[in-house]
């Protein structure tokens, strides 16, 4: 393209002084060029374009301009949802209004919300400092012990005053976030140490790691979450038991390191020999050499298949509701199972949506800025 | 010139072999790579090992470091014989800088976090005294100015040169050189091979696989031909060059000499 526009420029640029491109012109040109290239493309643009705004138009309709927002007490002092079952044209935002305590929060006793409503917050504001490269050394260690302490403090409460909370008693929003950050935090090391493990001179270690692999990659989350909350309790000793939420948390761990592991090898397999050897020949030791030159590299070249991966599991602790734990997803639909409120799940599956978006979004967006900046070593 | 002969002329014969290589054999598979090669390096003597493709060159000076190990026959590098024993590899390996062909830098880190990994890690050596001395070497390669620009940010040849200081800061009494040179546009080619000459005048033990044979003229003691896993002629620079005695000599000088 701009081998052909070069001379034709020059030779205007003889006649005339040389004009840069006008901005307004500019979305113009990209329309044409991009939109309207064909009679083709343009028929395609107009055929979307209709489809678009018809159905962002009804959305908004339904979501916005029909949508009722509250509803009033009944006689029998619940709530009279007459008006919004007499409106199928528009949202029924009430549900919300009425339920997103429960939805965010599940069972957790009523008065005490405040005390899961701080954990999200320490939780959200452990992802920020988690991510802040300044924070990326022996610091962090503290930061989170304490953050995920005054987690449990808060959550189970029994000192400090705090009334004590049984963990059947959790949900909602709080349990989908100790799954994810509990998941992720423990199966990322094990995923690097079963990544190495697979790589290893040493038969033993590498076959354990392989078959570990290979067999937690065979059976889908939702079996081995059956497992663990069936059949594992079968294998203890009589009388010992390890709650449900925790076994969950362990299915979820060796899940999720299974899938990472294989991330993380491809990293390590994308890096040169030559990076291997010079390490070797400055006479660092494997650990050393590990640490400071070949996960730093291969970590880096496997972000975008690591956050995908993260993300994918963000979203897959809402399995856990098959075994009956009341994570985000599962309080959510228990909420509009009563009678009156039955009909509005559409509206709560919305507002579920927008809260698992808002995390995994998030969580792209920051991974990509991430990218560029780890990156910055290899422009030239 | 004179420099190096002066030098040359201190080579002490009767100084223990900093490099002992006795019928050492070594096979890839089937392939036979080293074949009873048997080799004395004295302290402070630099020899240049040449040879065609294949033959073997790199295979030999990667036993040296143990990149690659050897099945048959005795390696012993200044007094410490070259076992599985993990801590005389540990020994040899702080003894022994290598400097690749393709620059091997770590491209995640700065030209000074390059230089001052080894030492911080494996010499235990406080950080500011590692940066020090890195921007000593440095300076003494000509490159003090890039030490915070990462690898990506350098041309080839100061690549190169970064690669010889940073091996150079493990304070190596032993420097090794795979084909330095082959990687590099030829504009860079001098800047390197100086760097290594005036290496060579400080009296370090260097080997090193070339085939620039005015840097081999300049500053070996000794030239060694490889071909085929042997090797097959040695002696002074003018003896390889200006009189081979063997046909295989003759056959890779006269193709070395028609690519330059
Ligand atoms: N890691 C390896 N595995 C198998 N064969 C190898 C390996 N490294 C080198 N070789 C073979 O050994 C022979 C000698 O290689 P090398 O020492 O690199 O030769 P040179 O450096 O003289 O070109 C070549 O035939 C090469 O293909
Ligand atoms: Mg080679």
């Amino acid at each position: 393209m701009n081998e052909t526009a070069a001379p034709t420029a020059a030779h205007s640029a003889l006649s005339a002084p040389r004009r840069g491109p006008a901005q307004g012109g500019k979305a113009v040109a990209w329309m044409r060029e991009n939109l309207f290239s064909s009679w083709w493309s343009t028929a395609v643009t107009l055929a979307l374009a209709y489809l678009l705004i018809r159905y962002a138009a009804s959305f908004i309709d339904w979501a916005f301009v029909k949508a009722i927002w509250s509803v009033p007490t009944g006689a029998n002092g619940l709530p009279d949802t007459t008006s919004c079952r007499d409106n199928p044209g528009g949202a029924c935002w009430a549900v919300i209004a009425e339920k997103h305590r429960f939805i965010l929060f599940g069972t957790y006793p009523y008065e005490e919300h405040w005390r899961p409503m701080l954990v999200c917050c320490l939780f959200v504001g452990l992802y920020i400092v988690s991510a802040m490269r300044r924070f990326w050394n022996w610091r962090i260690v503290p930061i989170w012990l304490v953050t995920l302490t005054l987690i449990g403090i808060l959550m189970w409460g029994g000192v400090f005053g705090l009334s004590y909370v049984p963990q059947e008693r959790w949900g909602g929003l709080p349990i989908t976030l100790i799954l994810a950050t509990f998941g992720l935090a423990f199966a990322f090391p094990l995923a690097i140490l079963v990544a190495l493990g697979r790589r290893s001179r040493l038969p033993a270690i590498k076959a354990i790691c392989v078959l570990y692999v290979e067999l937690i990659r065979g059976v889908p989350l939702i079996s081995l979450l059956f497992m663990a909350s069936v059949m594992f309790p079968l294998f203890l000793p009589e009388g010992m038991n390890i709650d449900k939420l925790l076994r969950a948390q362990i299915a979820i761990i060796l899940f999720a390191g299974a899938y990472l592991a294989e991330v993380v090898r491809g990293g390590l397999q994308a890096l040169p020999k030559g990076q291997y050897e010079a390490a070797d020949a400055l006479g660092l030791s494997y650990w050393k050499k590990t640490l400071l030159v070949v996960l730093p590299q291969a970590l880096r070249i496997v972000i975008p298949p690591l956050v995908n991966t993260f993300i994918g599991f963000f979203k897959d602790t809402s399995l856990v509701l098959i075994i009956g734990i009341f994570d985000l997803l599962t309080a959510g639909k228990t909420a509009f199972m009563e009678p009156h409120w039955q009909a509005f799940g559409v509206e709560v599956y919305v507002v579920l949506g927008i809260i698992y978006f808002i995390f995994c979004f998030a969580m792209s967006k920051y991974s990509a800025g991430l990218e560029a900046e780890l990156n910055r070593h290899r422009r030239r | 010139m004179s420099a190096a002969e002066t030098l040359a002329s201190s080579v002490r014969a009767d100084a223990p072999p900093a490099i002992l290589l006795e019928r050492v054999n070594k096979w890839f598979g089937a392939l036979h790579v080293l074949r009873d090669v048997s080799m004395q390096v004295a302290a402070g003597e630099r020899v240049v090992v040449c040879g065609p493709s294949g033959s073997g060159k790199s295979t030999l000076i990667r036993c040296i470091n143990r990149l690659e190990e050897h099945q048959e026959g005795r390696i012993v590098v200044d007094g410490i014989e070259l076992t599985d024993d993990l801590r005389s590899l540990d020994a040899i390996r702080r003894e022994v800088g290598m400097v690749f062909q393709s620059f091997n830098l770590f491209p995640h880190l700065t030209i000074l976090e390059n230089c001052t990994l080894a030492p911080i890690w494996v010499r235990k050596m406080p950080k500011k005294q590692a940066e020090e001395l890195a921007m000593e070497l440095l300076t003494r390669v000509r490159i003090p100015e890039q030490a915070h620009k990462y690898p990506g940010q350098l041309s080839g040849g100061q690549q190169q040169r970064v690669a010889i200081a940073r091996a150079l800061c493990m304070q190596p009494k032993i420097m090794l050189f795979d084909e330095p040179t082959s990687a590099l546009d030829p504009e860079m080619i001098k800047e390197v091979l100086d760097v290594m000459v005036e290496l060579a005048a400080t009296g370090m033990t260097m080997i090193c696989v070339t085939h620039e044979m005015g840097f081999a003229r300049q500053v070996a003691d000794r030239v060694v031909f490889m071909d085929r896993g042997e090797i097959v002629e040695q002696g002074t620079p003018q003896e390889i060059f200006g009189n081979p005695k063997t046909d295989r000599l003759r056959l890779f000088l006269s193709q070395i000499l028609r690519g330059h």
